[in-house]
């Protein structure tokens, strides 16, 4: 791997840009491996990445059936933070944001990580008290908070609406000011060119439609480019992860949502932090483009269609502009969608499986993105030591028949509720 | 946009209802269902990619519970019935609720 740096830039920039070498290989598959990763997005590239790194297993493949970081890595709205209330989250997601805080570095690829910090808006007293035991929550967990009143919220986002008539009154809000944005693209790229650099294959439209099993072991994947044998088989696919089990023949406490975003035309610097209204349902960043980038909830009903419909979209825009009535004249670039899975208490599942050598790393229901480092780290640890790092041994998948579910919002077995 | 026709209502905008999930669900038997059949219940689910039976409410029309089979890759309707009829008889109503 050739290192990136000014000086590589600039060598290259004297010969025209016309020889950059590929930033990872296009392998044919091998007969047999000693790990398969199924899904080419952020997670299961981070989790080849970590594999190779931190535990010296490089004899691995990612299958991924599209292009990388085509699914929900490339359809996200790249918001970064670690506002969580109970603790196995909030470890976990801050283990992910100091990650992030490294991570350009330490892939040598610029993911554009922006700590412009994250706003949670109260409108009301409750929310208020809400957002101060979260926030308490948060510094004991060692995680920064800061509870801002109405006026610091109006400095910080003068464009909110602090109108007497304001639909969404301002009361106050909770500041994660480590919180951010990163480039979702590169994360992937990012993180596919240092486990290539290692040794790992990236193997790009290479559909898996079937899981070999003897008894109660898996052994290997049926792909749309032959049979692959392996040692162990990770799942990354998330979105998918309840489809592709069933090829194994798991049931899974996940339902697959569809979910919306928009991004506005390009406008000059007008929001240098994200802010986000759960009470409004919506939430918006401006992209290093210029692009206002928002969206909200889920269209509510199960699909896999990775597209979506006009009223998902009405109630998250009329939101935005309810919160910003200045945006009301900016016109929407493009909306899209992606396939979420749901779990059934708002919390991923990464762990073991009752297969043997098959682990599952899904149901990140539509907070997958910033979760990213810290998923491939604690899941390349749990297939390299057959056990679960500490930071995910809640995440199991039996917590549902034994009570211990991590529900964050506390709205329980309703996934479309998460 | 779903285009959801109510056995009552006709052709309606899918605004006008309120998902209930999937409808092939059976609430076990409280008499004898271990806790094993109760955590299937309440939270495994087939999840398929393709034709799902799933619960509708007419919430904003004649305020029935639908069963409706949507294919969940196309958002293809090919059925919708009153739940009553689609369980085969006056229990299957209950399990619609949320």
């Amino acid at each position: 791997m050739s290192r990136y740096s000014i000086f590589s830039l600039a060598r290259h920039s004297l010969r025209g840009h016309r020889d950059w070498p590929r930033a990872w290989r296009d392998p044919e598959p091998k007969p047999r491996y000693d790990v398969i990763v199924v899904g080419g997005g952020g997670h299961g590239l981070a989790t080849a990445y970590y594999l190779a790194k931190n535990h010296g297993i490089a004899n691995v493949a990612v299958l991924e059936k599209g292009w990388l970081g085509g699914g929900n890595t490339g359809r996200n709205t790249t918001i970064v933070r670690s506002n969580y209330l109970h603790m196995a989250n909030a470890q976990f997601y801050e283990h992910s944001l100091k990650l992030w805080e490294g991570l350009s570095r330490d892939l040598n690829y610029n993911v554009m990580f922006s700590q412009r910090g994250v706003v949670n808006l109260a409108h009301s007293d409750a929310q208020m008290d809400a957002h101060g035991r979260r926030g308490n929550a948060m510094r004991l967990n060692g995680i920064d908070a800061v509870l801002l009143d109405r006026e610091a919220v109006r400095a910080m986002v003068p464009d909110l609406d602090f109108s007497p008539r304001a639909r969404f009154p301002i009361y106050g809000a909770l500041l994660q000011p480590r919180g951010g944005t990163a480039r979702h693209d590169a994360v992937a790229w990012g993180y596919a060119r240092g486990a290539d650099a290692r040794g790992v294959d990236i193997i790009q439209n290479c559909e898996v439609t079937g899981i070999k099993r003897d008894g109660a072991t898996v052994i290997g994947v049926e792909t749309s480019r032959g049979t692959i044998m392996a040692g162990k088989i990770g799942l990354a696919v998330a979105g998918n992860t309840g489809h592709v089990a069933a090829m194994a023949g798991l049931r899974l406490p996940i339902e697959t949502h569809l979910l919306q975003a928009a991004v506005t035309e390009p406008l000059k610097p007008v929001l240098d932090t994200v802010v986000t209204s759960g009470a409004a349902h919506v939430y918006v960043s401006q992209s290093d483009k210029g692009e206002l980038v928002f969206g909200g909830d889920l269209d509510f009903y199960n699909s896999y269609a990775q597209r979506g419909n006009l009223p998902a979209i009405a109630n998250f825009t009329t939101a935005l502009l309810a919160l910003f009535p200045r945006f009301s004249r900016l016109r929407m670039l493009r909306s899209w969608g992606g396939v979420m899975d749901m779990t059934m208490d708002g919390s991923p599942i990464i762990g073991k499986t009752p297969l043997q050598n098959f682990y599952i790393d899904g149901g990140w229901c539509y907070g997958g993105f910033k979760a990213t480092p810290a998923s491939g780290w604690v899941f390349a640890h749990t297939i390299a030591n057959d056990q679960p790092h500490k930071l995910n041994e809640a995440f199991t998948l039996e917590r549902f028949a034994s009570g211990h579910t991590i529900d964050e919002k506390g709205a329980g077995p309703y996934p479309g509720a998460h | 946009m779903l285009l959801i026709t109510c056995p009552f209502c006709g052709p309606r905008d899918h605004v006008e209802f309120t998902y209930g999930g999937d409808a092939t669900l059976t609430r076990p038997d409280p008499a004898t269902a271990s806790d094993a059949d109760w955590a299937d219940y309440i939270y495994l689910r087939d999840n398929p990619k393709g034709p799902h039976l799933e619960y509708w409410q007419h919430h904003a029309g004649c305020r029935a519970w639908l069963t409706v089979r949507r294919d969940t890759l196309t958002h293809e309707i090919t059925m919708t019935a009153p739940a009553r009829k689609a369980a085969g008889g006056e229990s299957g109503a209950g399990e619609a609720g949320r």
